[in-house]
């Protein structure tokens, strides 16, 4: 039997110190199905959460993984899954209805090439749009990207926190690299880890509501078994989680749904920076692509390119201030990530046609080479 | 001239009597509860209620042996019976009635 | 002509509506529909169980049967298409002492759910699962389903039904199910107890029960609300412990009705604590002991 928080200094693999920042967090239930190459979050927590009397199910396919997820944290658990492009796309009926519930929990799709089964043993970063869009109708989302695994260790407990405070899923957007990676990964003692729990209701039990929000625009939420007879549901509903088929009762439930992200933007939206204090060209991007960047960028300086990185660590919401910032003082942007133009498309948006915009873009299957991102440096600007 | 099997301590047994209780704006007029009443105790009512149903009303109330099976087939929670204080005396039942 | 007596103006209570969310009723189950009966069989084997309440949980999927969720008054759950058994799944591992009822349709549970349905009963899951069978999908309009009778009119076979529908019970037990049982909406009683019995057993219980919907399969199909009950009346057979092999649905030679299984073998939990968590195991000896 091991503690939670096994704290130590591991050579680990991204997915696995994914599976122990979840354990970190709290997570205590795992519903998954295998995939590549997300298989061994799975894996770790198949056996890790044995020890922490939590409890791992695989389920019959990714439907069912995401039904169960929901399902056991309105059961009180901090419940999360972890996928790759194809179940992802297979979860998003159920992110819909953990996003229309209020539903606390974590979704880890460890990217791989696509479309459908695509690349599966090679990574990508294709679902970035897919993650803010995926589930039908109009929401908001949050979405981490890791660019180690030391940064998935944290990032996952991140994104536990965040589900809990804002009660939604968020998701980890990882890949297959970073996912297979191994590097060293310093896991710290369990006293300096800050974990947030979904408050609980107070006061009389058959006047809660149950999506009335509170100060930051969240609700309480209690648990299944509590005494509160909650009704939860897909439909849209109001305060009290009844549903109610009018304008005015969609238009108020997706206030309250959209509107505790974006009043808090500050609070949810992380984003990293290397050399971009006196930059003329700012390099965006995430997860694996920003280690490209950031080699690109000290090989640029080398050449006397005054190119600096925005790093998203924050994917959505969409950092938008930040790049807006940055158009009105750079000379031009250049995004790097592994597919044709996802996230340059957002910087495209925010920069507002006041500078240049290039993408560094790659189908999948590997990795950005920093001379590609150098080459554009040059040949850009 | 209908034969029935009687029990041999039948002028000993104590027939409960109910009371059938009728939400009428409840009521979507199915009728189920009219047909499957053992002692036909009811009908529809000629009376519309809030939805434009007519709601079943009881035309037998001395009838009704409390059996519930109006309340449980009702899919709309719209009618229910209690027990009523009196009891049909021994030798007085409904199976003596009809010998 | 006998006086009516006029109505006390407080409305009496129904002796169901401790469990009901009576702001919410009128349901919208259209007028002879079954569903509201056996719901109503539903909470009256809830309360007859004993159960405690506080800690039992209904979860729905979608479709006419899955508005059930919305009427009781318990935590419940609506969740979406077909899901409502993994979402208890998810519920029931989290919470090892709620009891789980899932009520819903045969469409949400035995097509876009049939595969849920298929592992949790494999994997026996202590949950209750309820499943009204009316024989089409009577909320998008009576189309056919997996359950639609050979030759029945639906809206999508418009010259009959060329499918050949489920044996529900059979399904049930080849998979695992603990429990199964069959009744129809006009044998209540029976129903009831079923329901009762089946919420009071551990592991993996399934109960069809057998409902009319008058205004999409029934009008379509030449039957008026009453023709249907009609039928259950003159064709059910009652047949405990009958061949689960042999209660294909045949409106024409008859409808077995019964309780089918009723065995015992470990759930995923107790399995799951054995193998992965005996300190649970651990903790309960001393009350065993005692």
């Amino acid at each position: 039997m091991k503690p939670a928080v096994l704290t130590g200094e591991y050579f680990m693999t991204g997915d696995v110190a994914c599976a122990e920042g979840a354990l970190a967090a709290g997570c205590r239930f795992f519903g998954g199905y295998p995939i590549t190459p997300a298989t061994e979050i799975a894996e770790r927590m198949a056996i890790r959460l044995s020890h922490v009397d939590g409890c791992f199910i695989q389920m019959e396919d990714e439907i069912g993984a995401m039904a169960s997820v929901l399902g056991a944290s309105w059961g009180g658990m901090k419940s999360m899954t972890a996928t790759s492009g194809p179940g992802f796309s297979l979860m998003m009926e159920n992110i819909g209805l953990g996003i229309c519930t209020e539903t606390p929990c974590v979704v880890v799709n460890v990217q791989r090439g696509g479309p459908s089964t695509g690349l599966p043993t090679h990574g990508a970063q294709g679902d970035m749009m897919q993650a803010r869009w995926g589930s039908h109708g109009h929401y908001e989302i949050i979405a981490l990207a890791p660019s180690s695994p030391q940064e998935i260790f944290y990032l996952t407990i991140t994104a536990f926190n965040l589900s809990e405070k804002y009660r939604l899923p968020v998701l980890i957007m990882t890949d297959e690299i970073i996912g297979h990676m191994s590097e060293k990964v310093i896991i710290p003692e369990a006293k300096s880890i800050k974990t947030v729990s979904r408050p609980k209701p107070k006061g009389r039990k058959d006047r809660f509501k149950p999506f009335a929000p509170g100060p930051n625009g969240v609700a309480p939420m209690p648990a299944a078994g509590e005494g509160y007879n909650l009704h939860i549901t897909g439909l849209t509903h109001d305060e009290k989680g009844y549903p109610v088929m009018t304008v005015e009762a969609q238009t108020e439930m997706m206030a309250r749904i959209t509107e505790k992200i974006q009043r808090n933007l500050d609070d949810i939206i992380r984003t990293d920076s290397y050399l971009l204090e006196d930059a003329e060209i700012a390099v965006v991007s995430y997860g694996i692509s920003a280690r490209t960047s950031i080699a690109a960028v000290a090989e640029a300086r080398k050449l006397g390119i005054k190119a600096g990185l925005l790093r998203l660590v924050t994917i959505w919401p969409f950092p938008e201030d930040q790049i807006r910032k940055l158009a009105d003082r750079v000379k031009g942007f250049v995004t790097v990530e592994i597919n044709l133009g996802q996230i340059h498309r957002e910087v495209e948006r925010c920069a507002g046609g006041k500078v240049p915009i290039f993408l560094v873009g790659h189908p999948g299957g590997t990795i950005i080479h920093p001379d590609s991102v150098v080459k554009m440096l040059m040949e850009a600007f | 001239m209908e034969f029935w099997r009687v029990p041999l301590d039948a002028d000993t047994i104590q027939v409960s009597l109910g009371i059938v209780h009728i939400l009428e704006d409840r009521c979507k007029g199915c009728g189920y509860c009219i047909e499957y009443c053992p002692k036909q105790a009811l009908e529809f009512s000629a009376n519309f209620n809030q939805k434009g149903y007519h709601p079943p009303v009881v035309i037998k109330p001395e009838e009704c042996v409390n059996c519930h099976y109006c309340e449980i087939i009702c899919p709309e929670f719209a009618i229910f019976s209690v027990e009523s204080p009196q009891t049909t005396k021994p030798g007085q039942s409904e199976t003596n009635h009809a010998i | 002509m006998e006086e009516i007596p006029t109505p006390s103006k407080e409305q009496p209570h129904h002796p169901l509506d401790d469990l009901i969310r009576t702001d919410r009723i009128p349901h919208i189950w259209c007028p002879g529909c079954g569903i509201g009966t056996v719901f109503s069989a539903c909470l009256a084997a809830l309360k007859a169980s004993g159960i405690n309440l506080q800690k039992t949980v209904m979860v729905s999927g979608i479709g006419c049967s899955g508005r059930a969720a919305g009427y009781v008054k318990l935590d419940s759950f609506h969740t979406t298409h077909g899901r409502a058994i993994p979402f208890a799944t998810g519920l029931k591992l989290a919470n090892p002492e709620l009891n789980i009822v899932v009520f819903s349709g045969d469409g949400d549970l035995f097509a876009i759910g049939g595969n849920h349905f298929i592992h949790a009963a494999r994997r026996n899951m202590d949950i209750t699962v309820i499943c009204v069978n009316n024989l089409n999908y009577g909320m998008t309009g009576g189309q056919v389903a997996a359950t639609t009778p050979y030759l029945a009119k639906s809206t999508t076979t418009p010259a009959g039904n060329p499918e050949t529908p489920f044996n529900l019970p059979l399904m049930a037990y080849a998979c695992g199910a603990t429990y199964v049982a069959r009744w129809t909406m006009l044998h209540i009683r029976d129903l009831t107890d079923s329901i009762t019995e089946a919420l009071c057993k551990k592991g993996f219980s399934f109960i069809e029960a057998l409902s009319p919907c008058p205004v999409n399969y029934g009008r379509r199909n030449k039957q008026k609300p009453l023709d249907m009950l009609k039928l259950y009346q003159e064709k059910a057979i009652i047949k405990n412990d009958a061949d689960p092999a042999t209660l294909d649905i045949d409106f024409e030679k008859g409808i077995i009705l019964g309780k089918f299984i009723d065995l015992d073998r470990p759930t995923f939990i107790e399995n799951y604590d054995k193998i992965y968590r005996p300190s649970r195991l651990q903790e309960n000896v001393p009350e065993l002991n005692s």
